[in-house]
């Protein structure tokens, strides 16, 4: 018990293994519909911790971890298309190939973010998340990437007769607890500590022997490994990649998902990932239930985001997280200081 | 005379600090009343409460007949009340004549106010004439302290608040701007409050002080009785 | 002389790019935001106009002067309801706030106009003058586009150098507590300073829109967004004089780009110019900042 208590990592491994012993369990029980939900919440946790934890820990923004998908995703791609019959155990060297590539070019724009602060790095991670998916639109690179039409490639075949749905549900589950696992030990090691000495007080920081750039730098290339592989999981499931599936609103959905959660905070990746990915569901029900123009029902979700973001920054600047613990304190003092009071 | 500056128990607090404690206090008319007291004194507090950018949690503020607590930053100027900020203020991005040009904007007369007191304020400070459309921020300490006064007597106030106007000036300069301030008191009547570090010099000028402590009024009296007072000097003054 | 006119034309299209800069500019320099909602707000107020023009038969000119408005009352409602609120907060607070309206307006747009692309047909001819036989890639309508985006900037020049009203907003802008001590509604201002910058940019907003057949679509302006960013850095981001030789110059080497290398990768170009002006000069190729800072 107490060698638990004094081991996070021990804590995390355990506890990562349970959460995803119950959730390949809860699979076998649901509808090949619910499995893909479960499957595209994964994909979107992964990219949104990622974030989470350049924008929460190490404080910089990035609206450019849509391209960092698009960087997974076409890696994964390619590999798979020149390499048909990829068998499940190399899927995993693929997928980690993705995180890899994407952290490449994450580290490489994080030299330059690392010299940015503020507007300056929204804006040119903004003008990432709209150039990067221009490439393969690019003649000379058309026969390579596709163009226009994409890649097509064809997945691993489930093991052992498994049920489709519910093998990517599996897959891309155990990428995000992987992720999760694998983030939530890093924030509380000395990288953590860094980032978010960083993020306080660069000055400081520096006074302490941080090299504030070298910190920001790995905090980028984290961050894009971790969207790298959902776009990587993403290519998996639906077994083609696109240019225009990485548009910019994709990036400001991870945002948003980031801050519905609470900035910072993995368990807040978690639902603000359940919510970004269930929203566009919700609003078909909704818009079939009101009987709304397909054109209204079509751009619901991506409203509700954008006003997501607006009321969120308005009624709780920490995040929705910040906002409840904000409101809890508040309880609990007011419960702790009336006794006195009387 | 009922239409000066009247404090009654002013309490500021900025979180658990205590900046103001209590303060009151009656300016007296056309005359200089020095402020005094050591750094975190609560001095420049007693002038942002005053002319609200800070508001108090408790007592109240009248000038002339008027609730300044409920008074608007942007209307105190209008009841004739002008600051003279620490650390000057002067907006460095503007040109000296712009900077100047503000002080009167606010007023209806405006043209006619504006041309006569940039002469005046340029007959008083000749080295702001010769500069006048250099920006602010190549001036040197001494002709940013007397664009600060030249834009505060743009408005023509009857009140002058001046936020310790010697710093890191050179005392030929502070005796020139003391002068300066004792010559309108005398001359056109302005009532000014004037905070200072620098006891000696402003107590050689006013006709009243007062000593702040840690947000309280510890003494106050007239000028010449403060600077006779060894022991408050040597308590609160430190000369 | 197709690289003469190949100048010409993205010069033409850069000064399209200095007025959205210019938004940006305005707004970026009395509070410190960088307005990405900027491209969606241009979007909408476009839109308006095309609405009118096209679905309801309206005078062009009875269009544009309605976006304009339009974006008057949009920049000064943003400043109003959104901005002001979160004032004082964390820097990244207006960032967020800023993209939510982005994606919010995309998204309004979307449901009413539908997110096909239309075309605004502009009020002047699009076929390019020709002096003796040669071809100047120069039209009556980017004649007029560069008239009217120079004629408003000589309008807020005036306005800003010249006026009470203009020393009221600069003084609110460099010092609000200075400007609120010397009588300033500093508030007012900074409303009045997020209309005129909507204004401006949705001046860009129907401008662009008519040089091409189906421009117009709710996603169409993020791109213009961008590139507006880009002339806004090139300048210094707080120089109206540098936004405006940000825009010509990012336009300049934009059609360059396009033809000696390849149109795929136009957006891909922005991205390498904003990169390189960052690493090389971040504080902008003409901003007189950059003296004071170094
Ligand atoms: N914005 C603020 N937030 C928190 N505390 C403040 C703030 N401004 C002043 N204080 C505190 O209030 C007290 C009074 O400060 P004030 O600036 O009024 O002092 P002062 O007499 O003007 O000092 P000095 O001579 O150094 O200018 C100090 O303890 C200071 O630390
Ligand atoms: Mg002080």
């Amino acid at each position: 018990m107490s060698l638990l208590r004094r081991s996070t990592l021990l804590r995390n491994g355990l506890l990562a293994l349970c959460g995803l012993g119950i959730m390949l369990a809860v699979t076998e029980g649901l509808s090949d519909y619910r499995n893909t939900q479960l499957a595209n919440i994964a994909v979107t946790v992964c990219a949104v911790a990622g974030l989470t934890v350049l924008t929460g820990l190490s404080g910089q923004i990035s609206l450019g971890n849509g391209a960092f998908m698009f960087v997974g995703a076409y890696t994964v791609g390619l590999l798979l298309m020149h390499n048909p019959g990829t068998n499940n155990g190399e899927l995993v060297l693929v997928l980690a190939a993705s995180a890899l590539v994407a952290a490449v070019a994450g580290g490489l724009v994080g030299v330059a973010a690392a010299r940015l602060r503020g507007p300056y790095l929204a804006g040119i991670t903004l003008a990432l998340a709209l150039g990067l998916p221009a490439l393969p639109e690019y003649s000379h690179f058309q026969g390579k990437l596709g163009g226009h039409a994409g890649l097509n490639f064809l997945a691993p075949n489930p093991p052992g007769g498994m049920n489709f749905f519910r093998w990517q549900a599996w897959v891309c589950l155990i990428g995000a607890v992987v992720t999760l696992f694998l983030l939530a030990n890093l924030s509380r090691s000395r990288v953590g500590r860094a980032f978010r000495a960083v993020r306080d007080d660069e000055i400081s920081a520096s006074l302490a022997g941080l090299s504030v750039a070298r910190v920001q730098i790995l905090a980028f290339t984290v961050s894009a490994a971790c969207a790298g592989l959902a776009g990587g999981l993403f290519a998996v499931i639906n077994g083609n990649v696109l240019p225009s599936g990485f548009p910019i609103s994709l990036s400001l959905s991870l945002l948003a998902a980031a801050v519905f959660g609470g900035l910072g905070t993995l368990s807040g990746a978690v639902y603000g990932s359940i919510i970004v990915t269930l929203l566009p569901q919700w609003s078909y029900d909704l818009a079939h239930a009101f009987s709304m123009p397909d054109r209204v029902q079509l751009n619901l979700p991506q409203a509700v985001y954008g006003a997501g973001l607006i009321l969120g920054m308005l009624l709780f600047p920490l995040g929705i997280q910040g906002g409840v613990r904000r409101i809890w304190a508040l309880g609990r003092n007011a419960l702790r200081t009336k006794p006195a009071g009387n | 005379m009922t239409s000066g500056l009247v404090l009654d128990n002013v309490v500021t607090t900025y979180g658990a600090v205590r900046a103001l404690d209590g303060v009151s206090l009656d300016v007296a008319d056309g005359k200089i009343t020095a402020v005094l007291g050591a750094n975190g004194a609560g001095k420049t507090t007693l002038l942002r409460t005053v002319n609200g950018l800070v508001r108090p949690a408790a007592g109240s503020i009248r000038f002339g007949g008027h609730d300044l607590l409920a008074t608007p930053v942007e209307r105190i100027v209008t009841l004739g009340i002008a600051h003279v900020p620490e650390g000057r203020g002067v907006i460095t991005e503007l040109t000296v004549e712009e900077n100047l040009r503000l002080g009167a904007l606010w007023r209806s007369d405006r043209r006619r106010e504006t041309v006569n007191g940039l002469a005046t304020v340029y007959e008083m400070f000749p080295p702001l004439a010769e500069r006048r459309d250099r920006a602010a921020d190549t001036l040197s300490g001494g002709e940013r302290q007397m664009l600060a006064i030249g834009r505060a007597l743009m408005s023509r106030p009857s009140l002058l608040l001046l936020d310790e106007p010697s710093l890191g000036l050179a005392p030929r300069i502070t005796a020139q701007i003391m002068a300066t301030l004792r010559r309108l008191s005398a001359e056109d009547g302005l009532t000014v409050v004037l905070v200072e570090q620098n006891a000696r010099s402003a107590l050689s000028v006013a006709d009243s002080a007062v000593i702040l402590n840690l947000g309280r009024v510890v003494a106050s009296g007239a000028a010449d009785d403060l600077a006779g007072d060894e022991q408050l000097r040597h308590a609160y003054l430190g000369f | 002389m197709t690289f003469l006119n190949l100048v010409i034309s993205g010069a033409a299209n850069g000064v399209v790019y200095a007025a959205v800069a210019l938004a940006l500019v305005l707004i970026w320099r009395s509070t410190g935001i960088l307005n990405f909602a900027q491209g969606g707000m241009l979007m909408f107020t476009t839109f308006i106009a095309w609405d009118l023009v096209h679905l309801h038969g309206a005078n062009y000119w009875v269009g544009l002067v309605v976006a304009l408005l339009a974006g008057l009352v949009l920049g000064a409602v943003v400043e109003r309801v959104l901005i002001r609120p979160i004032e004082g907060g964390p820097p990244i607070n207006p960032v967020i706030v800023t993209l939510g309206l982005l994606l919010l307006l995309e998204a309004v747009a979307g449901m009413i106009w539908g997110s096909g692309v239309s075309s605004f047909a502009p009020e002047f001819s699009l076929n390019d003058y020709h002096v003796g036989h040669q071809l100047i890639l120069f039209s009556p309508d980017y004649l007029f586009i560069v008239l009217a985006v120079l004629g408003v900037m000589v309008a807020l020049y005036v306005l800003f150098q010249h006026t009470p009203i203009g020393l009221r907003m600069r003084a609110s802008a460099f010092n609000p507590e200075v400007a609120r001590l010397l009588g300033v509604r500093v508030g007012r201002l900074l409303t009045l300073g997020w209309g005129l910058a909507a204004m401006v940019g949705a001046l860009a907003g129907v401008l662009i829109a008519g040089t091409q057949p189906g421009y117009i679509n709710p996603n169409a302006f993020d791109g213009l967004l961008i590139l507006g960013f880009t002339a806004a850095v090139v300048g210094g981001l707080d120089s109206p004089l540098g936004a405006l030789a940000g825009g010509l110059l990012v336009g300049v080497i934009q059609q360059l780009l396009d033809n000696y290398v390849s149109i795929d990768l136009d957006s891909f170009y922005t991205f390498v110019v904003l990169l390189v002006v960052l690493m090389l000069r971040p504080s902008g190729l003409f901003s007189r900042t950059a003296v004071r800072r170094v």
